[in-house]
């Protein structure tokens, strides 16, 4: 038996600059953080037999808050990914709904197959929680981006993959998960995004949700860059352009009218993803526009193909055009026309 | 230490308790008979198939089934029944006849195993086949789902066991380990891990291949209670899963280490293992099925 030092822990000799951090109680102080936890509470509150469980990422996703209110209904997996995503859907079979989150790049890649075999293959409601996805971990680097989880996920049969653009609308798809019966993965950001919903806002799986309607160009979107593009349109339509933008957060199974409506009425469409261009939302969409000969220029936007440099987040989100400015510049290329 | 942990202890009367008698040791060796003789009937029907995977686990099936697990005749899904799931899927072709006398499946369903349209395939799908506890097929995910059923089950207050058995070979996965250091710091006291260490794997021993001793040992310091049993003595084996079972002073998860034969009980099985897959023409199937018959194991 090896004992590990004893700490000496006293307080600072004088009280910290506020400008100084630790990340436990910055991360309690974050609003965005919390939607998951309380969506959860929620639900175990209404006396659905919901479970949560997180691989030593809980003050990341916030769920130390579901875990501090049900103690008896959190599972503390530690640094094993694999053996919780398996453990998740042995807990389903008992008829309990497991929830268990960690970074989407582990979920997507690293226990691609757990989810494949135990989760989805085995048919068990568990819902998998990606979290910082995209680059939103920024210059934590490759090993914590994920920038190929829609592609893994969708490619999966049975699984249902969800992308909600902010908090709020991750809130009510978490609530709308209740009586699922598939297994879902939900992508969801670093609950440092701006909102684009109100607190009310309300959330159908395999529904999109059309923005603006517009000639020239739609944008579809989902996740982060949903509320960019809302941005983007908004000046750009205030100019007297013609953008239309739909929220896709449902991305299989996709809503297929949803597009094809945009089809018809646009010139051009445009995907809009913090994904690699390959596989993606850019993917899907292109099946359903192909399968149809709708014969519509579609513009795939996001990481094309590449591993993300190393930077703050939203300076790779100005770099790789996927911030508002960036977005009405691709959206400008396509349509032709200087920017305002 | 309990005496099922060290077969040289003097007798412990709580063991002699848990003794099988005369007759249950009997319907069990048939029930053993009766794995191994379905094994070759229905790989007959495939073609292909591992006949000595089953071979080393027979009597740990009829054990179980036959013997330990609460489970009820014809209703497979009771939510309070005991599990059972294999690391080692590969084995399931010996299970499948099983779930046929308990009338989950009917037997009939056997006669064309593999074939078109079959829900029975070389490894279990829980979707395609009542009484099939989880799928599995991909090796060193089963002892994670067996942790989650136990952890739900406690959550629950529905205690059921949960027998996983696992392939010696398995244990060069790493997510075996995951869920050993998980269930221990868990205290999923209701797990039973049943280790069929029949020595082989696809490529050789599993000591050449990629070595597992000290096996014992191993499973004692992620914080198990460890027993090893010969695993094809069908009187020690119930003794020690009733004992296991009827625990419930127990804190830990447990862990039997079964030592066993790979191909037990036709013996040019047991020398070559080879035989992890292979086809029998029927002509020497009727050699295995004579040996099996008139053999007491």
């Amino acid at each position: 038996m090896t004992e590990t030092l004893s700490p000496k822990h006293s307080p600072a000799s004088r009280p910290l600059s506020p400008n100084s951090w630790q990340y436990r109680e910055l991360n309690a102080k974050t609003p965005g953080l919390s939607h998951l936890s309380d969506a959860l509470i929620g639900l175990v509150e209404k006396g659905e037999p919901v479970v949560a469980g997180s691989a030593d990422l809980q003050y990341s996703n916030g769920l130390a808050k579901f875990a501090k209110r049900f103690p008896e209904r959190y599972i503390q997996f530690g640094i094993s990914e694999q053996n919780m995503v398996t453990a998740a859907a042995g807990l389903a079979t008992t008829g309990l709904k497991p929830y268990v989150a960690t970074f989407a790049s582990f979920l997507g890649l690293l226990c691609c197959e757990q989810i494949r075999m135990d989760v989805a293959y085995c048919g068990q409601p568990v819902r998998l929680i990606g979290h910082h996805t995209g680059i939103s971990l920024g210059f934590y680097g490759t090993s914590h981006h994920a920038t190929e989880d829609i592609s893994t996920m969708r490619a999966i049969a049975d699984l249902t993959v969800v992308s909600p653009a902010d908090g709020p609308q991750l809130a009510a798809a978490i609530k709308a998960s209740a009586h699922y019966p598939e297994p879902i993965y939900f992508r969801i950001g670093r609950g440092r995004e701006p909102d684009v919903y109100g607190p009310d806002v309300t959330f159908e799986f395999g529904k999109a949700i059309e923005h603006f309607a517009g000639d020239e160009i739609t944008i579809i979107a989902c996740g982060m860059p949903v509320h960019p593009a809302l941005e983007a349109a908004r000046k750009l339509n205030a100019a007297g352009r013609s953008v239309g933008v739909i929220d896709m957060p449902t991305i299989k199974p996709i809503d297929k009218a949803a597009i094809l409506k945009a089809a018809a009425r646009s010139k051009v469409l445009m995907t809009a993803e913090e994904h690699n261009v390959l596989g993606g939302l850019g993917s899907a969409v292109a099946e359903v526009l192909t399968e149809v000969g709708a014969g519509v220029k579609l513009i795939r936007h996001g990481i094309h193909d590449e591993y993300s440099l190393i930077a703050p987040p939203t300076h790779l989100y100005a770099h790789y055009k996927l911030d508002a400015a960036g977005i009405e510049d691709v959206v400008l290329n396509a349509i032709g026309g200087a920017k305002g | 230490m309990s005496a099922a942990e060290s077969p040289s202890s003097p007798p412990d009367h709580r063991v002699s308790n848990f003794r099988p008698t005369p007759e249950t040791l009997a319907m069990l060796r048939e029930k053993a008979r009766f794995v191994r003789l379905e094994t070759i009937r229905l790989i007959e029907v495939a073609k292909v198939g591992h006949y000595s995977s089953v071979f080393s686990a027979a009597e740990i099936f009829a054990a179980l089934y036959y013997d330990i697990m609460d489970i009820e005749k014809g209703n497979p899904t009771r939510p309070d029944r005991d599990r059972f799931l294999m690391g080692k899927g590969h084995a399931a072709v010996g299970l499948f006849p099983i779930l046929a006398e308990f009338g989950y499946i009917a037997k009939e369903v056997l006669d064309n195993y593999t074939r078109l349209g079959n829900p029975l395939g070389d490894h279990p799908d829980m979707r395609k086949v009542p009484g099939i506890d989880f799928s599995s097929g991909s090796i060193g995910h089963a002892l994670s789902a067996g942790l989650g059923m136990a952890l739900g089950g406690r959550m629950q207050k529905l205690n059921f066991n949960v027998f996983v058995m696992l392939g010696d070979g398995e244990m060069q996965e790493g997510q075996v380990w995951e869920a050993a250091l998980s269930a221990a710091h868990h205290k999923a006291s209701r797990l039973v891990a049943i280790i069929d260490r029949n020595g082989f794997q696809l490529d050789g021993a599993v000591d050449d291949v990629m070595g597992i001793e000290p096996l014992d040992e191993k499973w004692r310091a992620f914080g198990w209670e460890v027993h090893v049993v010969d695993g094809h003595n069908l009187e020690e084996l119930t003794t020690l899963l009733r004992q296991v079972k009827a625990d419930d002073t127990r804190t830990k998860p447990c862990c039997i280490i079964a030592r066993t034969l790979k191909g037990k009980g036709v013996s040019y099985m047991e020398t070559e293992p080879g035989w992890h897959l292979g086809y029998l023409d029927p002509s020497d199937a009727k050699i295995a099925i004579e040996e099996i018959m008139n053999r007491e194991i």
